[in-house]
């Protein structure tokens, strides 16, 4: 039913931070790897050793730079994926009832048999995180591996999504928000997350972390500075000399 | 957003269709017999000829019945019931003319309010989302239901209303655009509030996610159709508003003048319907510095 939960008994989502994203897009492999190989169609590709290579990813790394006004340009990378919206316009659009958001734990994910692929819920998605196979002609999207998280089979460790699990410098968390006491909300709450787009009014479960200030560089006294300036600026004798004679040649 | 032919067929032949039905089951024109069966069978191939192309640009089209299901949420789940209720009663209502000179006018009445709710649900596909600015405003059912209108009245013979109504359209068209050009900044959508990163400085694409291109921005950062549309929206005005209009009023609208007519105001609903849509900003494009 496309209709959305009142409320979720959980909210589960990840935090991403954007001060520690160093834009390995390894995320962007795991994700890809496990989601082609798991539940559903696989992540196709189309000319994948052709000269115009195209395929299908739940997980995406943006680069971008950010020019404040009196200090250096900063590269921030941008991983994107589905933020599982509290009010998830991708999910009252769809007229056959195959996207549905959980009422237990909040994931937002398409039900394949019955997704018809007319993409309108690719179109109510500001964030870009819903992607038509071009293979199968389904609408794939971010499941927050829910595969993963709830398999027993998987060692208690591997019980995150792939993104997180994978990433290398510890930039991406999976927690419940609906938890005041969790790692996740804490962590929003101490860094000021924010939201995508929030004018759009969809409410994003996953929450981004801004960068951490930059120290800058200042005009300060250095000690070494007076030992380094040159000992004769208009120097005699033979070292005149050699000088003059240097530069004319 | 990508201009899809299937849905732009799809939703200018509707339209004109659902607006013939309408003017139909208003019993303008009041015809019975083979005459009546003409007007119903333009009228069918149009609206169900249309629905048909909607279905092209499905990824799995023989789950189609599916769309039926979700009326309570989706405008696309609606539009099917409205679409499907219209056909059935008005077939009714058209066999008791062709038939039977019989006219149900109650029927047709109802069928006729149908039909300008199947082209308003329609709309309200395109109207309900907020990510793509342009559309997401009354402006777009106003839109729809106008070009429905008109081109139900050219094709069901009403002259008069059809003059009017082409006028009329000319300055809803015209509206559309102008209101629509701003609605994007007006919003405050900014790569700035798409990144979270506005309030740190300016912020810039820098590096794109791939080389390559994917399916957001086939689909919704079409811009190709940006380049000409000034002088596609002056070509789409002439044809499908200003010239059938100045036809209408100089000359005696006879069969061929009304073919004439029809025909000019076809394709110039299909230049700005292809405008519609290839014009559309969607909000995605922010996130690839667009």
């Amino acid at each position: 039913m496309t209709s959305l939960p009142t409320e979720t008994a959980k909210k589960l989502g990840l935090v991403i931070d954007l001060d520690t994203c160093v834009g390995c897009h390894a995320c962007v492999v795991a994700c890809k790897g496990w989601n082609t190989q798991g539940y559903g169609a696989p992540l196709s590709d189309q000319d994948p050793y052709g000269e115009s290579p195209s395929g299908t990813f739940l997980n995406r790394v943006h680069s971008f730079e950010v020019k404040p006004a009196e200090a250096p340009a900063q590269l921030v990378h941008f991983p994107k994926s589905c933020l599982h919206c509290d009010d998830a316009p991708c999910v009252t659009v769809c007229p056959t009832g195959a996207s549905y958001k959980r009422a237990e734990d909040g994931i937002v994910l398409v039900n394949e048999d019955a997704c018809i692929g007319c993409g309108l819920c690719a179109w109510a998605c500001p964030y870009g995180a819903r992607e038509m196979d071009q293979a199968e002609g389904v609408m794939k999207k971010c499941t927050l591996c829910v595969d993963r998280i709830y398999n027993e089979n998987l060692p208690e460790v591997d019980r995150e999504p792939a993104c997180v699990r994978t990433c290398p410098s510890g930039a991406r968390h999976f927690g419940d928000f609906a938890d005041e006491e969790s790692y996740v909300s804490k962590l929003v709450a101490e860094r000021g997350g924010f939201d995508l787009m929030p004018e759009l009014g969809t409410k994003p479960v996953n929450k981004y972390l801004p960068p951490r200030p930059k120290d800058q560089a200042v005009e300060e006294f250095d000690i070494l500075a007076p030992l380094l300036e040159p000992i004769a600026t208009d120097a005699g004798g033979f070292l005149g000399w050699l000088d003059k004679a240097l530069e004319r040649i | 957003m990508h201009p899809a032919p299937s849905v732009i067929i799809f939703t200018v032949l509707s339209g004109i269709g659902f607006g013939l039905l309408g003017f139909l089951g208003l019993g303008f024109p009041s015809v019975t017999g083979w005459a009546a069966f003409a007007f119903f069978a333009i009228a069918y191939l149009l609206a169900v000829g249309g629905l048909l192309a909607s279905t092209l640009h499905l990824g799995n089209p023989q789950r189609a019945l599916r769309a039926f299901t979700q009326w309570r949420t989706s405008w696309l789940s609606r539009e099917g019931w409205f679409a499907v209720a219209t056909l059935l009663i008005m077939a009714v209502y058209g066999a008791g003319l062709v038939f039977f000179e019989t006219r149900l006018m109650a029927l047709g009445w109802i069928g006729a309010v149908l039909s300008l709710a199947t082209i308003y649900a329609t709309s309200m596909i395109y109207g309900q989302l907020k990510t793509v600015p342009r559309w997401n405003h009354w402006t777009t059912s106003l839109l729809f239901l106008g070009y429905s209108l008109t081109g139900g009245a050219l094709l069901s013979g009403n002259t008069t209303m059809a003059t009017y109504l082409l006028a009329a359209l000319g300055v809803v068209q015209f509206v559309y655009w102008t209101l629509g050009d701003k609605r994007f900044a007006d919003r405050g959508h900014s790569q700035g509030t798409a990144t979270g990163l506005g309030g740190l400085g300016d912020v810039r694409m820098l590096e794109p996610p791939h080389t390559g291109t994917n399916y957001l921005l086939k689909e919704m950062v079409y811009r190709i159709g940006r380049k000409h549309a000034q002088k596609l929206r002056v070509i789409g005005i002439l044809l499908m508003s200003v010239v059938p209009f100045a036809l209408l009023v100089t000359l005696d609208a006879g069969h061929l003048i009304g073919a004439v007519v029809v025909l000019l105001h076809l394709a110039g609903a299909f230049v700005t319907r292809w405008l519609f849509f290839a014009e559309a900003e969607h909000v995605v494009g922010l996130y690839y510095g667009k």
